[in-house]
């Protein structure tokens, strides 16, 4: 029988808790060169030798209060769920600030392993780490690993079954705080010991130490205000006499001298176990971040590299588009012949399926091609310089650079950009961050611009690309600043980070996170696309035999009959005909469930110069973005009746008003690129919203203000684009 | 004085944090607390870069005020 043990991944944002998980469960979590990427543990399991192992990554932690949401989700884990060994992750080029953490599970007791991570980057560095040492001085065992080289797994997992089976025993070299401090841990502690609630539940030296550092939550769950803890008003009245004995004797609050011996025990450790150079040298990092960072370059290079971004994204994925595009025609002339001619399904496969998520899939090299790009850019360490870059101006609107990450993150999809606004700390900051990230251009819109950009402005595409980018993210931060002004109002809270160094991303890495980005995307189109587009086709198609304004028929067979008779030429025939489908097409769409909901919508997209068809496929994007390019796709197919298979870029380039006049112009197009940008965010983005909000409130407000925004925004760009002359 | 008062390059030693308890023992596990000797590497206005030990840490200018150094 494997025995079945749980462990838990802990350490400080950016240590590299997720590569290691990801090596040892053989998951793929997502991974960034950046705090705070992790904000929700996850699970894994693996076997090794007979233990069946239960791995859980949880949020990068600084220590065991409870400062923000993410921590408490750490915490929690940790001290309620007590999982058999707590796998702490150290980063070796950073050794110092992070045993803090370590000290905080050595007070908790709990059985504990040392993962010295990064090893190779401190030695670069000229550390010299002696992990025997290390071990002996901690009382903990050490091991070192190298998480994005996958090396040290093997030695891990072989000191965490050791310890499991109690080899070494660990958690008794705990560190003395002084005579005076020990004394007044003693006397909590019995108290605490008599209180059974209580230390059943918790660590009772951990839960002493917490009391005098004044935490909030422990302080609460005192109090009574957590289930199941009654009778702690001895304990309170203790903790005040021996704050106050505390302050009398050192002049200083108890949580300063505890915070101060800590770091003296970690400092004893260092000087035995670490030798460094002595000369203090500017490191490359730094090099760079005084040309990054600088006041004045700062926000142009970050603008300059956004930039180069898009242009590098949209050049290089024309060629392979070309490729999707006539492998999508080919296709859908393939499947059609193997369907009767007029069939319903036939329609359904060629003009439904092929048609509507083939006109999504054609933008898949674009999607993999801006994630890449991304890839880069976070994998290098650069992202967390942009939050930096950023403060000044988030400062502005009463937010912090902090709240940039979420923003940044939005760009690949809204869902992770929402869920990591759990590390910011402050309430009405994070409030406000959900709620404006939604303007943050996620990949789902991509094909929308794509597809616009190509009919409309083939030879600007990056250019007009990146202003809608950057108007999306110029509207979060106005809308940012009215939320901060009279939603939220407040002081702006204080923004403290850690700036990462710079590390060349590995190929390996680069493609890996663009992939699990980009597989999400394909999945979708495999899913809820395709629903999506059965659907619009359903509803487009049917009533199938509509009772038509005229006898098409009939009107058929006068045109042969004239021919027949001599009245008129072959060609004169052949473009009645011709004409005759093309208006039975577009009689039978008009008349269909999906026509009678379009002349619902069409009065109100109209004066943005939108119509029916855009109405109803902007209607469909509420469940997906991708769904406006795939009932634009459906209903091309479906409203053309000629049997040349055109592109669906060159089907909206010809459409017309009913007066004759183009419905797309550069502008309409630049238009619905607009609306599409800021109106309702998709299910499964309000979906999120509710959860981080736990209330329907938010998620309704965010549907509601996006969408009124979007149609002023979208008014204002048409109208205004009408009045000077543009389309 | 306060931190973002201090010159690029100089080397101080934090005093003290005026600021609530939560956010300070925020700091402290982050490496910020009284004693620890730091390196400026940029200053303000704007947000302020320190190293402490191997760190890099930005801190917003209304942070930096509230963190007296010598």
């Amino acid at each position: 029988m494997a025995k079945k043990i749980t462990i838990a991944l802990a350490g400080n944002p950016n240590s590299g808790k997720t590569t290691i998980f990801n090596n040892l469960t053989g998951a793929r979590q997502h991974v960034g060169n950046w705090p705070g990427v992790t904000v929700e543990k996850k699970e894994g399991s693996l076997r090794y030798k007979d233990y069946e192992i239960k791995v859980v990554d949880l949020p990068g932690t600084y220590s065991l209060t409870a400062y923000s949401l993410d921590e408490i989700v750490a915490r929690n884990f940790v001290v309620e769920e007590r999982p058999d060994v707590v796998v702490d992750i150290v980063d070796a080029s950073n050794l110092e600030r992070n045993l803090y953490l370590t000290t905080q599970f050595m007070e908790l007791g709990v059985r504990l392993v040392i993962a010295l991570n990064m090893s190779d980057r401190a030695e670069a560095s000229g550390h010299k780490i002696d992990t025997r040492e290390l071990s002996e001085l901690l009382g903990v065992p050490v091991v070192s690993t190298i998480g994005h080289k996958n090396r040290g797994m093997d030695e891990l997992l072989q000191a965490i079954v050791d310890v499991t089976d109690g080899r070494p025993e660990t958690g008794k070299m705990g560190l003395k705080y002084g005579e005076e401090l020990e004394e007044e841990i003693r006397k909590l502690g019995q108290l605490i010991e008599k209180n059974e609630a209580l230390a059943r539940r918790y660590p009772v030296r951990w839960l002493a130490l917490k009391l005098l550092e004044r935490d909030e939550e422990v302080v609460k769950t005192i109090r009574g205000e957590v289930s199941g803890i009654t009778d702690g008003q001895a304990i309170l009245d203790q903790l005040r006499r021996s704050s106050g004995h505390l302050k009398s004797i050192f002049d200083d609050e108890a949580e300063t001298i505890i915070v101060d011996k800590r770091y003296g025990f970690i400092n004893g450790i260092y000087k035995k176990a670490v030798s460094r150079p002595a000369i203090e040298r500017l490191s490359a990092s730094d090099k760079i971040d005084r040309i990054i960072l600088n006041r004045v370059l700062g926000i142009p290079i970050f603008l300059f590299l956004m930039w180069l971004m898009f242009k590098f994204t949209f050049v290089l994925s024309e060629v392979p588009m070309g490729w999707v595009e006539s492998g999508q025609e080919w296709l859908g002339d393939t499947c059609g012949r193997f369907f009767s001619e007029g069939s319903a399904f036939q329609s359904l496969v060629v003009d439904g399926i092929i048609g509507g998520v083939g006109s999504v899939i054609i933008f898949v090299p674009i999607i993999f091609l801006l994630f890449f790009c991304m890839a880069i850019l976070e994998d290098s360490g650069y992202m967390a310089r942009a939050a930096f870059v950023m403060d000044r101006f988030m400062h502005k609107i009463g937010l912090h650079g902090r709240s940039f990450i979420p923003m940044i993150l939005g760009l690949g999809c809204n869902i992770p950009g929402i869920m990591a606004c759990r590390t910011i700390e402050q309430e009405r900051d994070r409030l406000t961050t959900i709620l404006v990230n939604p303007f943050m251009s996620c990949g789902a819109r991509l094909p929308v611009y794509a597809l616009l950009i190509g009919a409309f402005f083939p030879e600007k595409g990056g250019t007009v690309l990146y202003s809608i980018y950057i108007l999306g993210i110029a509207m979060a931060i106005v809308m940012a600043k009215i939320f901060r002004r009279y939603l939220f109002p407040g002081p702006a809270a204080p923004f403290v980070m850690e700036l990462p160094p710079y590390r060349i991303p590995t190929i390996k890495g680069v493609i890996i996170h663009m992939w699990e980005r980009g597989v999400l995307y394909l999945k979708k189109a495999g899913t809820v696309i395709l629903a999506g587009c059965v659907l619009v086709w359903f509803l487009g198609n049917f009533p199938w035999k509509p009772e038509y304004l005229q006898d098409y028929d009939r009107l058929k067979q006068e045109a042969r009959a004239d021919f027949a008779a001599g009245l008129i030429t072959k060609e004169a025939m052949n473009e009645t005909i011709a004409n005759l489908q093309n208006e039975q097409a577009r009689e039978k769409m008009e008349r269909s469930y999906l026509g009678h909901l379009g002349r619902i919508i069409e009065p109100v997209v109209k004066p943005l110069g939108f119509d029916w068809k855009i109405g109803v496929g902007l209607f469909g994007g509420f469940i997906a973005k991708e769904i406006v390019v795939g009932t634009l796709g459906t209903l091309y197919a479906v409203g053309e009746a000629d049997e040349e298979s055109a592109s669906l870029r060159e089907r909206i380039q010809k459409d017309t008003w009913p007066n004759g006049s183009k419905i797309y112009t550069p502008l309409t197009a630049f238009t619905l690129m607009v609306f599409t940008l800021l109106y309702i965010p998709c299910v499964a983005a309000i979906g999120v919203i509710y959860r981080e909000t736990n209330s329907w409130k938010w998620p309704l407000f965010a549907a509601g203000y996006t969408t009124a925004v979007a149609w002023i925004v979208s008014f204002i760009v048409y109208q205004g684009g009408r009045l000077i002359g543009l389309g | 004085m306060p931190l973002n008062m201090v010159k690029p390059g100089d080397e101080v030693t934090l005093m003290a944090i005026h600021a609530g308890l939560g956010l300070q023992s925020r700091l402290h596990s982050m490496g910020l607390f009284p004693g620890v000797k730091m390196k400026v590497l940029k200053s303000g206005p704007g947000p302020v870069i320190v190293s402490v030990g191997d760190t890099r840490l930005a801190l917003g200018c209304g942070m930096a005020h509230k963190i007296m150094v010598r």
